[in-house]
């Protein structure tokens, strides 16, 4: 799953301003709103630029669920409004209806981050009737051909277009989740009007971010910046065609932005993730950061606590950790100085300028390594599974 | 399949508005305000618009509302009927109102 939990909101009128987690800078975190619960890191699709670590939880380390239970009880007194239910695939989890139902009794809006090829009618109806409010499907492309190679499963578009349907029968709301790289991005404008044909209220157009998996995938993922460029008018003009119809969000692609995301919105800000062992992570991909411990949500702190006082939210927390040139840049109250795990994955040290920023040093090295991935690269893939992964066309995906 | 609805609502006095499911108002205890949780968003609506919006569900037309709160409020009906239509059209058109399928625009 790629979840964007880049922002808490781009609306803001006059009767209308969205929330941040801190009011200020120099408050430097406030309550955070939202949390992403990997459930578990089993999943059947075997996508290429899987969000999850290298390193996946196997299933005999992940929380039971009276150890979720607590979490969302603890979650919901602290002040966290919304919980994504995320993996892996949550509903690879048996208590998935249990945990949803925990969710609404606590009082927090649920929403389903899914692969969907699991999900039954009944299944989903009884998400349904235990309060679920939102379900994000993701498609890895729009026809069986190209969406069942990427995500290593045969027959899964045609489950998830299923699901799809079923979602909107039972009248929850829906957004289509797509992850577009160099190799499904041709067909973008088949998958807007298929989120229309599929009565999605929104859809998100998510370039893959390359930690992790991704990062190992770079060379067979990476788009071509005329791929970029068309995509950016076919999101543009789609936003104004479907206006007040499906709402359209875009993730563009770090390597080729002038200025880094606010990534997050601000490293221990507003989210954090819980790992399916535990762990409270300041995003999803920061483990792949070596040298941070991250506490558990199994010792003897509280959530609170290590929200507010452990190093791993601290350690990049605000502004005062900055190097130059973020620390005299008029934009470092904005993008926070950009994604730490990208800079990590890019620098080896992830205290420096995410190279996504143009007044980064190696700001130009990526952008070029971008561009000769992108036209030299190989488009074979490594598929992710607990085996640290599987070459395309080495043995079966499913094997 | 069915035909996609088309969600696109133009507000006038006689639509019957209402939060959709993904779009919840309710009051956070712990931050002492008001918000609506809707997919990857919070936001904080001000004193009028959760008025308003308390007042949107789905039988009530925009022309009831606005009687409402011209009368609790002893105000011009013409200035709050513009401001209360300008308010819930822009929550439209951001995809935070619709209205009951079987109820007429």
């Amino acid at each position: 799953m790629s979840p964007t939990l880049t922002d808490a909101s781009p609306i803001a009128t006059d009767s209308l301003t969205a929330i941040e987690g801190a009011r200020s800078v120099a408050e430097t975190y406030g309550i955070p709103l939202a949390v992403l619960a990997e459930l578990t890191h089993r999943c059947p699709l075997q996508c290429p630029y899987c969000s999850n670590p290298v390193e996946l939880d196997r299933a005999n380390s992940e929380l039971t669920t009276d150890e979720w239970k607590k979490v969302l009880s603890e979650l919901a007194e602290i002040g966290v409004l919304q919980i994504h239910f995320s993996g892996g695939e949550p509903t690879a989890r048996r208590d998935i209806v249990e945990l949803v139902q925990h969710a609404t009794d606590v009082g927090l809006y649920s929403n389903l981050i899914t692969s969907a090829v699991l999900l039954t009618r009944d299944k989903l109806a009884a998400l349904a009737d235990a309060g679920l409010c939102h379900v994000q499907i993701s498609f890895q492309g729009n026809e069986p051909v190209v969406a069942d190679r990427v995500g290593g499963y045969r027959g899964g578009h045609a489950k998830k277009l299923e699901a799809a349907r079923w979602t909107r029968e039972l009248d929850l709301p829906l957004t289509v989740n797509a992850v577009m790289h160099r190799q499904n991005l041709h067909q973008l404008d088949d998958i807007i009007q298929m989120a229309v044909d599929l009565d999605a209220d929104r859809l998100e157009v998510a370039n893959v971010q390359y930690y992790g998996w991704a990062l190992k995938n770079r060379a067979a993922l990476m788009p071509t910046i005329a791929q970029i460029d068309h995509t950016s008018r076919i999101v543009d003009d789609a936003r104004v065609r479907l206006k007040g119809i499906l709402d359209i969000d875009y993730v563009v692609p770090d390597y080729y932005a002038l200025r880094p995301k606010k990534c997050m919105g601000g490293w221990g800000r507003q989210f954090f993730n819980i790992s399916p062992a535990g762990k409270v992570l300041p995003c999803h991909a920061a483990e792949t950061i070596t040298g941070l411990d991250f506490e558990s949500v199994r010792s003897n702190h509280s959530i609170a606590w290590i929200w507010q006082n452990s190093d791993a939210f601290n350690r990049y927390r605000g502004i005062g950790w900055m190097p130059e040139p973020c620390r005299s840049c008029e934009f470092k109250e904005i993008d926070f100085g950009g994604c730490r795990c990208q800079a990590f994955a890019l620098t080896g040290d992830a205290g420096n300028t995410d190279p996504a920023c143009t007044l980064s040093q190696r700001h130009a090295e990526i952008f070029k390594l971008a561009e000769t991935e992108s036209s030299q690269g190989t488009d074979r893939f490594l598929y992710r599974n607990f085996k640290g992964g599987t070459l395309e066309g080495e043995e079966s995906p499913e094997s | 399949m069915n035909e996609p609805r088309n969600r696109r609502i133009t507000v006038s006095e006689a639509s019957r508005p209402v939060l959709p499911r993904h779009a919840r108002l309710k009051f956070d205890e712990v931050r002492q305000v008001w918000v609506i949780l809707a997919p990857e968003r919070v936001l904080a609506p001000d004193e009028i618009a959760v008025e308003v919006l308390q007042l949107c569900d789905g039988q009530r037309s925009v022309s009831d509302i606005v009687d409402l709160l011209a009368a609790k409020y002893n105000a011009p009906r013409a200035d709050i009927g513009t401001d209360v239509v300008a308010m819930l059209q822009d929550l439209a058109d951001k995809g935070f109102l619709t209205q009951k399928r079987d109820a007429t625009a």
